[in-house]
């Protein structure tokens, strides 16, 4: 049984009603994305969120919804026309070309491709495309300026990305999402690739953007970014483009890492069942990458490349090399799993000489309290540390 | 020159302000960016400017309590504590012991409320989606709570008079601030877990924008920015006012004077605060609030005089010229933020974009008092 493919007899119309379905079906869940993470948000942050429209305020994010569409299509008299108008394009569109081939069951997938997940690495490298049309099309300097962080992160994070998921090619064998899924009916691959795991962690997070890497659209420096002259509809495809990019991306993770519907009592689980296992998974990524969101401060552009370049791209190179070794001489694949671990305390350790520093204490003065002190002392200059 | 090096990258003029969420009010600064660098920064103020200093001017001694409310508006207290010194130096009135505990403990909240706006926003600078602010805030608003009970206000609170304050406490008031306390000091925790030891966080704040304690002093920078270079100056120690001398209190002192140390040294002085707010309630005494003869109508003789407190920026200091009647001649006011902020282009210069915005956050400027 395929989900989302329609047999009406006309090609065309069956194609554009899986369309409209799916579209449709991303927008539902977008919206929904939205409500839970304002909900998740206001709880960690000791508030209620919305709560006045619908019960708990779960129609909330519709009303924002129809007030976006209500709203008047601005467009800067210095932009440039045709750009402007079509970088939210740019943006929407890939990220719902990359929903085509990711599997939520066994059986449930819009199109299976062989190549599904160089298909999902080529699709999801084009969105980056529609950052840098709308910074520059907008003649705007602090979309200027997002936009060419947009361009710096988005390129650089694919690297790490790539390599993640190239190292899972190696094991499974294969590209085709269904069949990777399917490798890991007895143990999901997160236990064989741990270090690549986490790389696709925080490659995830770069790409979708969210604290710690909202650098693009830093509210507190560039406002916005790329988006800052948007508004109404067109800002919230971007919105639109975001929260399904989230999905998409823990749709995969799931999928690649997790084991997807599969789980190790047996593979025969129904179909509610892989249902509700590819639902859990993937509801508990996007709640990590929520809570990453809400309690950790952006890191600064340079300290973001620096990381990609110096910790994740090496440590990228060495995962595939350890694949490589067991694969080519044949070792016993449990080896994976000790030799991927031990990259992973590798990164750890990286990451900690490279971001832990000496913990600073300050010096407490007790002053008598007297009229008459001495000018204050002035201290030589620290070296900085 | 663009046509001769078809290559060449051109400086770009980014106009930060006066409506930018992170300039914390109507600052405007233009920043000549190189990429990321920042070449230049041109500072622009003024778009506060409500002519605090003349409308004081304008009006008796007792009515110009609620203009000093109104340029500090996270440290106001501490304002009218200025002002009501300046004006009781002047007049020459002696303020009863017990309207002086009152007033230092609610100067040391007011500094807790002040600093704890610093923390949350300061967590939004550096890009934490507004959890540091409500966390921040809930302490805040406490302590607002206890305020607002004692002067019927929540922000111009206009409780402080010349002699004394304007009526006694609540009944409740030592019982509440009792309670308050130890919940503040778990706030101040949770904040530490949250900021202080957050890898990413000191990633960002340290080592930028670091003043030595000679161009500290040479700005005229003073509060938290200047003890974060190292230099141990406080008034309360230094010059000594009001009734410090009775507390013992540390004054916590960086060693580099970056971002990091001045976040650690308004960490660190919320917790001497709440020691000192607690030593002064051991000790409030009964009795009245207001000298048995206070003169009907505040008259001033011939004279100038200057009166200056630890803010919670700084130096808050007003400077009185009277010629007699019930009006200043003129009154300046020293304002902490002002002088303070007179440094950031020498700090902000070569560091990153995200660090303008971080060293802005860190010198913790209120608009109204730069601009008054």
């Amino acid at each position: 049984m395929l989900a989302l493919t329609f047999d009406v007899g006309n090609i065309w119309l069956d194609s554009l009603l899986g369309l409209v379905t799916m579209v449709l079906l991303m927008t539902l869940v977008v919206l929904m994305l939205i409500y839970v993470e304002r909900k998740v948000a206001a709880r960690m942050q000791m508030r209620l969120g919305p709560m006045r429209v619908g019960p708990h305020g779960t129609l909330q994010t519709l009303a924002d919804a129809i007030k976006l569409v209500g709203k008047e299509d601005l467009r800067p008299a210095s932009a440039n026309r045709w750009v402007f108008e079509l970088a939210p394009f740019a943006i929407f569109v890939p990220a719902f070309m990359a929903f085509v081939v990711i599997p939520f069951t066994r059986d449930w997938v819009v199109a299976f491709l062989d190549l599904g997940l160089l298909y999902i690495i080529a699709v999801g490298g084009l969105s980056f495309i529609g950052f840098l049309m709308a910074g520059w099309a907008s003649d705007n300097k602090y979309a200027l300026l997002g936009a060419m962080r947009a361009a710096a992160q988005l390129v650089s994070y694919e690297i790490p990305m790539v390599l993640a998921l190239l190292s899972i090619a190696m094991v499974t064998g294969t590209l085709n999402l269904t069949s990777i899924v399917g490798f890991q009916d007895k143990v999901p691959l997160i236990v064989w690739q741990p270090l690549a795991f986490y790389i696709f962690l925080v490659a995830t997070l770069a790409e979708l953007e969210r604290q710690p890497f909202d650098i693009p659209t830093a509210e507190s420096e560039v406002v916005g970014g790329p988006f800052i002259e948007y508004s109404g509809i067109r800002w919230s495809m971007f919105m639109l483009a975001s929260y399904a990019n989230l999905f998409i991306y823990s749709l995969l993770g799931s999928a690649v890492f997790l084991g997807g519907w599969e789980w190790p009592f047996g593979s025969d689980a129904g179909l509610w069942l892989q249902i509700l296992l590819t639902v859990l998974k993937t509801s508990f990524l996007i709640l990590l990458f929520i809570w990453i969101r809400f309690t950790l401060p952006r890191l600064r552009i340079d300290q973001l490349m620096s990381y990609c370049w110096k910790v994740l791209v090496p440590l990228g190179f060495l995962q595939v090399l350890i694949n490589g070794f067991v694969l080519v001489y044949e070792w016993p694949d449990g080896l994976l799993l000790p030799f991927s671990g031990a990259g992973l305390l590798l990164a750890g350790y990286i990451t900690y000489k490279a971001v832990r520093v000496e913990p600073r204490s300050l010096r407490m003065v007790p002053k008598p309290a007297t009229a008459t002190a001495p000018p204050p002392s002035v201290p030589a200059p620290a070296e900085l540390s | 020159m663009i046509q001769e090096h078809a290559l060449d990258t051109v400086d770009i003029n980014v106009n930060m302000g006066p409506q930018h969420p992170s300039t914390h009010g109507v600052f405007r600064m233009v920043l000549t960016i190189d990429g990321e660098r920042v070449v230049d920064v041109e500072p622009h103020i003024g778009y506060m400017h409500r002519g605090g200093e003349k409308l004081s001017e304008t009006m008796d001694y007792r009515q110009a309590i609620g203009y000093q409310d109104r340029t500090d508006y996270l440290a106001q207290f501490q304002n009218e504590q200025a002002y009501c010194m300046a004006v009781e130096k002047l007049i020459g009135i002696e303020v009863p012991e017990r309207a002086e505990y009152i007033r230092v403990i609610l100067c040391e909240l007011n500094r807790i409320t002040s600093h704890m706006m610093f923390v949350g926003a300061f967590g939004i600078d550096l890009g934490i989606f507004g959890t540091t602010f409500t966390y921040a805030f809930r302490e805040r608003e406490r302590i607002q709570d206890i305020f607002e009970e004692v002067s019927g206000e929540r922000l111009m609170y206009g409780y402080f008079r010349p002699g004394g304050v304007v009526w006694d406490l609540p009944d409740n008031f030592v019982q509440r601030v009792r309670e308050v306390l130890p919940q503040t000091r778990q706030g101040l925790k949770d904040l530490d877990t949250l900021l202080t030891d957050n890898e990413i966080f000191v990633a960002r704040s340290r080592g930028v924008g670091a003043i030595s304690g000679e161009d500290a002093i040479n700005w005229g920078l003073t509060g938290p920015m200047l003890r974060a270079s190292g230099v141990p100056w406080d008034l309360r120690k230094d010059k000594p006012y009001s009734i410090y001398d009775r507390f013992a209190f540390e004054i916590p002192v960086g060693q580099f004077g970056d971002v990091y140390d001045r976040y650690l040294v308004r960490m660190e002085e919320m917790r001497q605060s709440i020691r000192i707010v607690e030593d002064a309630l051991e000790q409030l005494p009964e009795g009245p609030i207001l000298p048995e003869k206070m003169p009907r109508k505040l008259r001033g003789p011939v004279a100038e005089v200057y009166a200056c407190v630890e803010g919670a920026r700084g130096e808050y200091g007003i400077y009185i010229v009277s010629k007699s009647g019930d009006k200043p001649y003129r009154l300046k006011i020293r304002s902490p933020s002002f002088c303070n902020l007179s440094a950031l282009r020498a700090i902000t210069i070569g560091n990153y974009v995200a660090d303008a915005v971080a060293i802005l956050g860190s010198i913790d400027i209120v608009l109204c008092d730069v601009d008054r």
